[in-house]
């Protein structure tokens, strides 16, 4: 009989009951909670008389919403404020631990887990925020719910769910310098398309990923719904294990060498049963750019945009829509186009090594007197880090503004926004028509060091002619 | 609630990949109820930058009081926000028939209480056709026997048997079964390794 997969593992584990619909009701063993998707829920609860069944097993921070300039309360957008005051409350009343403005753990939700030690291995996660896939970095079972999925989670500590089918992504190959995680994402989503993920979990493997650090595989797995896929997850190692020591909330002393045979114990067996098998090459893979409107439409920088013959029928309506929105001509190079603003930041490249390598290439340099570019830590605590080593400065000095932590520009819902036609060069996740604030504004998505070096050349470049 | 049939008219929104931004844009997330999401569906694709009117099936008068949305493949992709569901079914529509849908989409719908059914690409755009030729077509959605029955033609849906069955039965109430099974949550929480300083990792 064939091994199981880690999915198979975890999720048999936290089997509760099997329910009348034929769905299992899983056990969640940490829901993370954010100011925008969660209000209703509480709501909801307080409707029906509910308590939170679980309060110890979830944990409360404030991202979307926050403004990255000014944090100072009340906050000047009303909103923004009845909705960090509808946050703070819901936590003090259902018991919930919080971590607010001016606590060094807030920041964006999918940064903060981590970077805590509330993120393990072999726990299944959930969080009302559909780049939860992040957190399967570390080998766990991490989704994005909605809003009444939130209530059944703080009124149970379960979900009903219908289980997934696992595609194994083998990626392969010694990535060539100047070539990032998020090269190989937008790499596996080109190829696979936007919707080849629905009703699969994702698990990446391969020499290319087992070398990466876990900040590049949370990059790796965070945009795994960007395919379509709810899940992603990486079996977890000694780079996972390592990167857990020491933190708040990671087992301590002897609870930690236990947990340690838990976590080798939950990854996937050699001989697991897979339902689809991809491979992916690495070793040959530019930096990548989007050009389109879904992180699908990707290509190397060096590449051409696809002609529309080249489309098969199907997708060709949406590529003619992504080119009219984009103003871009099929068959014409990518590098080269100007861009309005340099946003660096996000869920998916807002981390220590993230602004490390940006700095890099910005060091000693100056943004295009065209160009607005902003960099925003994704937590309070990547922040007060990146400060201590001075790349703040570096930012600042280069004409990038220095921000503090939050989703900022990565969706329209906190005073950061495109104006316009602008185009944007973003280390973010989703380049969808309207997703930075403007109807008509324009996302282009690529590694953090390729905005770096737009920023400085004021169009699309190839980032490692400045590494050489 | 036990929902069987669904019957109405039909309105079509065409185009692969339709993400939850363009379903309610972002900024209208910032409101911490779900009273008036109706308002905000396909915003910024129904107005133009000064907030005039722009052509969309959501604007035009001859789909008013539509039930059935009628899409394209994976629709309801991106964020997990409910908001996008809420939105749609707010402003009156009470099934979404498609090609295909994102997954997070179709689990929201499904909470709802709204079926998210597929149905082969030649059926959607002959489905299309016919309510944009005719959009007082009246359409029956059976989620009994799985079929879209309009202008005299019935046609094969497809619905997860676990949707089907939520629906049907009216058990989409998923807090209310998992509340029942309370007993049997502490059991597995009791058997969880990390819940109880691992102690239990070797078993
Ligand atoms: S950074 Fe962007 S993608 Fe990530 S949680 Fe915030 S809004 Fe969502």
């Amino acid at each position: 009989m064939a091994g199981k997969s880690l999915f198979r593992k975890i999720w048999d584990l936290h089997a509760v009951a099997k329910l009348p619909t034929g769905q299992t009701q899983l056990f969640i063993g940490l829901h993370l909670v954010h100011e925008v998707t969660s209000p209703q829920a509480f709501d909801m609860l307080r409707e029906q008389n509910l308590r939170v069944a679980f309060p110890d097993r979830n944990v409360a921070t404030v991202d979307h919403i926050v403004p990255t300039a000014s944090q100072a309360r009340p906050f000047a957008d009303r909103q923004a404020e009845d909705m960090m005051k509808a946050i703070e409350r819901n936590a003090k009343e259902f018991g919930i631990r919080f971590f607010g403005i001016g606590d060094a753990h807030q920041g964006i939700v999918h940064v903060i887990g981590p970077e805590t030690g509330l993120t393990q291995p072999g726990l299944t996660i959930a969080c009302g925020d559909s780049h939860t896939s992040t957190h399967g970095a570390f080998g766990s079972l991490a989704f994005g719910i909605g809003t009444s999925q939130v209530k059944d989670v703080l009124a149970t500590q379960c979900l009903a769910m219908t289980e997934l089918k696992v595609r194994r992504i083998n990626v392969t190959g010694r990535l060539r310098p100047g070539v990032y995680a998020k090269d190989v994402i937008l790499a596996i989503i080109r190829k696979l398309g936007v919707n080849g993920g629905i009703g699969y979990a994702y698990e990446y493997a391969g020499d290319t990923v087992h070398r990466m650090t876990m900040e590049e595989r949370m990059s790796i797995c965070n945009m795994s719904i960007e395919g379509g896929a709810r899940i992603g997850y990486i079996n977890p190692d000694e780079t996972t294990f390592e990167f857990i020591r020491g933190r708040e909330f990671a087992p301590k002393g002897g609870d930690f060498d236990r947990a340690v045979q838990y976590w080798k114990s939950v990854s996937s067996d050699a001989d697991a049963h897979y339902d689809s098998v991809v491979d992916l090459n690495a070793a040959e893979l530019e930096p990548m750019v989007t050009w389109g409107i879904t992180p699908g439409q990707a290509i190397g920088i060096r590449e051409r945009m696809p002609a529309l013959a080249e489309f098969p029928e199907s997708e060709r309506k949406s590529a003619e829509l992504a080119y009219h929105h984009m103003g871009f001509e099929p068959g014409r190079p990518i590098a080269g186009t100007p861009i309005d603003v340099a946003f660096i930041g996000s869920c998916t490249n807002s981390r220590l090594s993230d602004l490390r390598e940006a700095a890099r290439i910005v060091k000693g340099r100056k943004v295009a007197k065209t160009v607005r570019a902003l960099v925003v830590p994704g937590s309070t605590s990547v922040k007060e880090k990146a400060e201590a080593e001075g790349l703040d400065r570096i930012f600042s000095e280069a004409g990038f503004e220095w921000r503090a932590a939050g989703c900022s520009m990565c969706l329209a819902m906190n005073p950061d926004k495109l104006k316009g036609r602008e185009i944007c060069a973003s280390s973010s996740n989703r380049n969808f028509i309207g997703r930075q604030g403007s109807s008509t504004g324009r996302t282009i998505l690529m590694s953090p060091v390729m905005v770096a070096a737009a920023a400085i050349e004021g169009r699309l470049v190839d980032a490692r002619e400045f590494l050489i | 609630m036990k929902i069987t049939e669904i019957s109405g008219t039909g309105i079509p929104v065409e185009g692969n990949d339709i993400d939850t931004d363009r379903i309610i844009p972002a900024r209208y997330l910032k409101e911490i109820t779900f009273t008036n999401m109706g308002k905000y569906a396909f915003y910024d694709e129904r107005h133009d930058s000064k907030g005039e009117l722009r052509p969309h099936p959501f604007n035009d008068h001859k789909y008013d009081g539509a039930k059935i949305l009628i899409v394209n493949k994976n629709f309801g992709c991106g964020s997990s926000r409910e908001h996008a569901p809420q939105a749609i079914l707010r402003h009156g529509i009470k099934a979404v028939v498609g090609e295909s849908f994102a997954e997070i989409f179709a689990g929201n719908c499904t909470m709802l209480g709204a079926p998210t059914v597929t149905m082969d690409e030649r059926e959607v755009i002959d489905l299309m056709a016919a309510v944009r030729a005719n959009p007082g077509t009246s359409i029956r959605l059976s989620l009994v026997h799985r079929t879209v029955t309009y202008s005299g033609k019935t046609v094969p849906i497809h619905i997860a048997d676990v949707v089907q069955k939520a629906l049907t039965e009216g058990t989409w109430d998923s807090t209310r079964l998992m509340l029942e099974n309370m007993e049997k949550v502490r059991t597995t929480a009791g058997r969880i390794p990390y819940l109880n300083r691992f102690q239990a990792a070797e078993g």
